[in-house]
């Protein structure tokens, strides 16, 4: 079982997510140049935070044309596990992997705090190992992390069970006070219908260590590891 | 071939840029002023080197792939 981390250029998660996947799970993992074109003896890809090519234009918007994404495409066809976080969640919606997209925060700041996330669905491998409704305590810092979608495609993700999680209160209440972007639905992370891409703007790789606050965000990737050792 | 690009917000999609300028502009001594929505100008040439008959479909597929998402944006081409 081998992981792989995506480095597009002005990514800065990059270190974080291999040393959190590294930490975590103990399996393999590899560093993944936007160049590349082989996604060969790779089990599951991290698309990190960051700002991809300096998200000119949209953010996420240059990356969907690195060579790499043609390949990640493929990658997803054939069922491998894809898991995007903050700028990775935006190149993946700008990608078409992922309905929707990223705008700007609805009170015009970059958020960077930790918040409580309510685990909305256990039916995908990124969250098997979380009871639905469990709250997560995981941070998030964006500037661009209001999801948006039209009604018809809110519809779906939640005919689907495709909403991965939402930002809520302490007592998991979806109230307006705890959306922090303006999100529709307060929705913080959805999943593909092959269920094999999530998408989240919080970071389970800054939340993986007591020392860092929480360890929360293990919970993702250990789920990621049991669905690919029973795949 | 100079040709002009203008990308919109589509009216559903909330522009908080926007409402920040509209709302600061009555401290820039501005009034009257309902509603601003923030856009993107691009300014393209295209290569001589490109057939004319081409010219046309690789303007429209730049505008719609690359300088629009078409789930929040809208655009305009200016042929000059």
């Amino acid at each position: 079982m081998k992981f792989g981390v995506v480095v597009f250029p002005g990514a800065y998660c990059d270190h974080d997510c291999y040393y959190a996947v590294k930490t975590v799970t103990g399996k393999p993992v590899e560093f993944v140049w936007h160049q590349e074109t082989s996604l060969e003896g790779f089990d599951a890809l991290v698309l990190p935070g960051g700002f991809s090519y300096g998200d000119y234009l949209r953010v996420g918007a240059i990356a969907k044309f690195s060579p790499v994404m043609r390949s990640v495409k493929a990658f997803v066809d054939r069922g491998g596990l894809v898991i995007g976080i903050c700028n990775g969640f935006q190149v993946l919606t700008e990608s078409g992997l992922l309905p929707g997209a990223l705008l700007k925060n609805a009170g015009s700041r970059y958020v960077c705090r930790y918040l409580h996330l309510r685990t909305e669905t256990s039916s995908t491998p990124f969250t098997s190992g979380i009871e639905r409704g469990r709250l997560l305590h995981i941070p998030i810092g964006h500037g661009d992390g209001n999801y948006h979608a039209d009604e018809d495609t809110l519809h779906r993700l939640e005919d689907n069970d495709q909403i991965a999680f939402r930002y809520v209160d302490a007592d998991g209440g979806p109230t307006p006070e705890a959306n922090p972007n303006g999100s529709a639905g307060n929705i913080a992370g959805i999943v593909n219908e092959g269920r094999n891409v999530l998408g989240m703007m919080p970071h389970p790789d800054r939340s993986f260590d007591s020392i860092l606050g929480s360890e929360d965000g293990c919970l993702i990737f250990e789920s990621m590891v049991t669905a690919l050792t029973h795949a | 071939m100079q040709i002009k690009v203008i990308v919109t917000l589509k009216p559903t999609v909330l522009d908080p840029q926007g409402m920040t300028i509209q709302r600061n502009l009555e401290t820039a001594g501005i009034s009257g002023v309902n509603d601003v929505r923030q856009g993107k100008y691009f300014d393209i040439e295209v290569s001589d080197d490109v057939a004319e008959a081409d010219r046309r479909a690789l303007v429209e597929r730049l505008a719609k792939d690359v300088l629009t998402n078409p789930v929040i944006e809208n655009y305009q081409i200016v042929w000059d």
